[in-house]
């Protein structure tokens, strides 16, 4: 290719990474800033990152959000797990359809089924708070283990088991020295995925937070429907810090888009 | 026999909490709003309700509604354009022209925020259109004394705010579709006389449209049933659906009328999955 073309295409993607990573940068640099009105010149400060520590609303709201992200990640990958052995190891009828089932909760825009697990959870008396979040949630990051578990399960196959089988090692044997051990890395990926589609998830919390029990997506969202300070913009460094971090450890063990 | 027994309780075992679970949260749900879409009024105890269509004949009477069905759709389609803009040649170049440890490096940092929190990197973007913020100051490094554009609470500014949240969609969709073409056709093509842009326009576009299409789909569904980002940014310029749907369960607590909304909502992006169902389907399968 022309040397031009080389130069273009750099350019290009430097542009596209520039325009996808410049808001974030803005918003993290004011966090630092010491002006109350993101006023320049930068002053650095890290008060507006001290005054969370006194924040109680903030404070509870967080603890709130790992709480749930905890549980969360603990039952989805259990779960998860479970039912994509079940279409990794046996072919049964309706599989299909259980198969295409997980795509609902993916597809349909968050905005209906967060309005109808509202709906739904207030007819049958269960009403709102971090029970129905965690309701939402988990079911929300089912589908995500499925897939990400069943990747791995799908790139190994059973012979490893099969050889076990005949080496005479029983079936409970096969099952915990050889389909644990590999299945490990793509339990640890669902895991930190799940975790990370509970601890940034807002519109499903939205809906289900009751008054004075929320998340921190939803604190934050309401703080900006308010106006903006430079304390939302510490709050959302921390969480982005956070998300962006577990991402990248995912990255380790789950390859995004398939082959690269 | 037997073993065959016993294989359908293992199966049973192992997809039943999993599935059981999607059942009382999403399924049932879903089913119920259904139902709530054509009451009369909130069910509170002591209130009698019935049954009624009034709620959808309001919604396909009434201008308010159609208007904001419109703009929800001009909004899908305004993103999508946007992510393929800019989406599609930056696919295009991880796919053909970047190698080896580059490719993976970029592809990352691509995924990485699609991947972080949607609200946080909403919020990100009031920081730059601003009044007198970075967008402001940057164009006035060219001209001097331009009033500023204070593109913060307008149309644009919802679309730019969603096109930088979902253009990897795009990238990652169209680059799957775009790797798994042989150069060898592309050389063919050349070595036979096609010019780079016939080669492109009969070879890797016919080729890359499946790709294309899912990213599309993937993209227009979650952005006409978007409510925070239209608030966010467009503040009273968010005359869609979602913002609307989200104010009947929230500050008007009209809940029949949100799900009735909610399904008219609903019952467009199963229209569009029906519609699109032929070039998804492979998708699905290695999903």
């Amino acid at each position: 290719m022309a040397k031009v073309g080389v130069i273009l295409v750099r350019g290009y993607l430097a542009l596209l990474l520039l325009f996808l990573y410049l808001p974030i940068t803005v918003m993290i640099v004011m966090a630092f800033n010491q002006s109350a009105l993101y006023q320049m010149p930068f002053v650095f400060d890290l008060k507006w990152f001290a005054a969370l520590q006194d924040n109680q609303k903030l404070l509870d709201a967080g603890f709130n959000t790992v709480m749930i992200a905890l549980i969360n990640t603990v039952i989805a990958t259990t779960l998860g797990t479970l039912a994509a052995l079940a279409f990794a190891r046996y072919s049964f009828r309706g599989k299909t359809l259980l198969q295409l089932l997980l795509f609902p909760p993916i597809t349909i825009p968050w905005l209906i089924i967060g309005n109808s697990m509202l709906v739904m959870f207030y007819w049958i008396y269960l009403g709102r708070g971090l029970h129905a979040m965690l309701l939402g949630h988990v079911a929300l990051s089912l589908p995500y283990v499925i897939i990400v578990v069943g990747a791995r399960f799908r790139s190994f196959g059973t012979t490893l088991e099969e050889a076990a089988a005949t080496l005479g090692a029983s079936p409970w044997q096969a099952f915990w020295r050889i389909t644990v051990p590999i299945m490990a890395p793509g339990m640890v990926a669902a895991a930190l995925f799940a975790f990370a589609v509970s601890f940034d998830q807002f519109v499903i919390s939205y809906f289900l937070a009751a008054p004075g029990v929320t998340t921190l997506p939803v604190e934050i969202y309401t703080a900006i429907r308010k106006g903006y300070t430079p304390e939302i913009n510490a709050i959302s460094t921390v969480i982005i810090v956070v998300s962006m971090g577990l991402m990248l450890l995912v990255s380790r063990f789950y390859r995004f888009g398939g082959e690269r | 026999m037997r073993r065959t027994v016993r294989q359908r309780l293992t199966v049973l075992g192992l997809t039943a909490p999993a599935y059981l679970w999607l059942t009382v949260a999403i399924f049932l749900p879903l089913s119920a709003m259904f139902c709530f879409s054509f009451l009369s009024a909130l069910p509170l105890p002591g209130r009698s309700v019935s049954f009624t269509l009034d709620n959808y004949r309001t919604i396909f009477s009434k201008q308010l509604y159609l208007i904001n069905t419109k703009r929800s759709l001009l909004l899908g389609l305004h993103v999508t354009l946007g992510c393929i803009a800019i989406g599609y040649p930056a696919a295009l170049a991880l796919a053909k022209y970047v190698r080896g440890r580059w490719r993976e490096a970029v592809f990352l940092l691509i995924v990485l925020p699609f991947w972080s929190n949607g609200l946080v990197r909403t919020f990100s973007w009031t920081m730059v259109l601003r009044k007198d913020a970075l967008l402001d100051w940057f164009v006035r490094l060219f001209v001097p004394d331009a009033p500023s554009l204070d593109l913060l609470f307008s149309y644009p500014a919802i679309l730019i705010g969603l096109i930088h949240a979902y253009v990897p969609y795009m990238i990652l969709t169209c680059y799957v579709s775009l790797q798994a073409i042989d150069d060898s056709l592309i050389e063919a093509a050349r070595s036979l006389g096609a010019s780079a842009f016939t080669a492109f326009r009969r070879i890797i576009l016919p080729l890359s449209l499946p790709g294309l299409v899912a990213g599309t789909i993937l993209i227009f569904v979650p952005v006409i049933g978007s409510f925070m980002e239209p608030e966010i940014l467009g503040g009273k310029e968010a005359i869609m659906l979602g913002p609307i749907i989200e104010r009947q369960f929230t500050a008007s607590a009209n809940w029949p009328l949100g799900a009735a909304l909610s399904f008219v909502l609903l019952a467009i992006v199963l229209a569009i999955f029906a519609a699109t169902w032929p070039f998804l389907r492979p998708h699905l399968r290695d999903a």
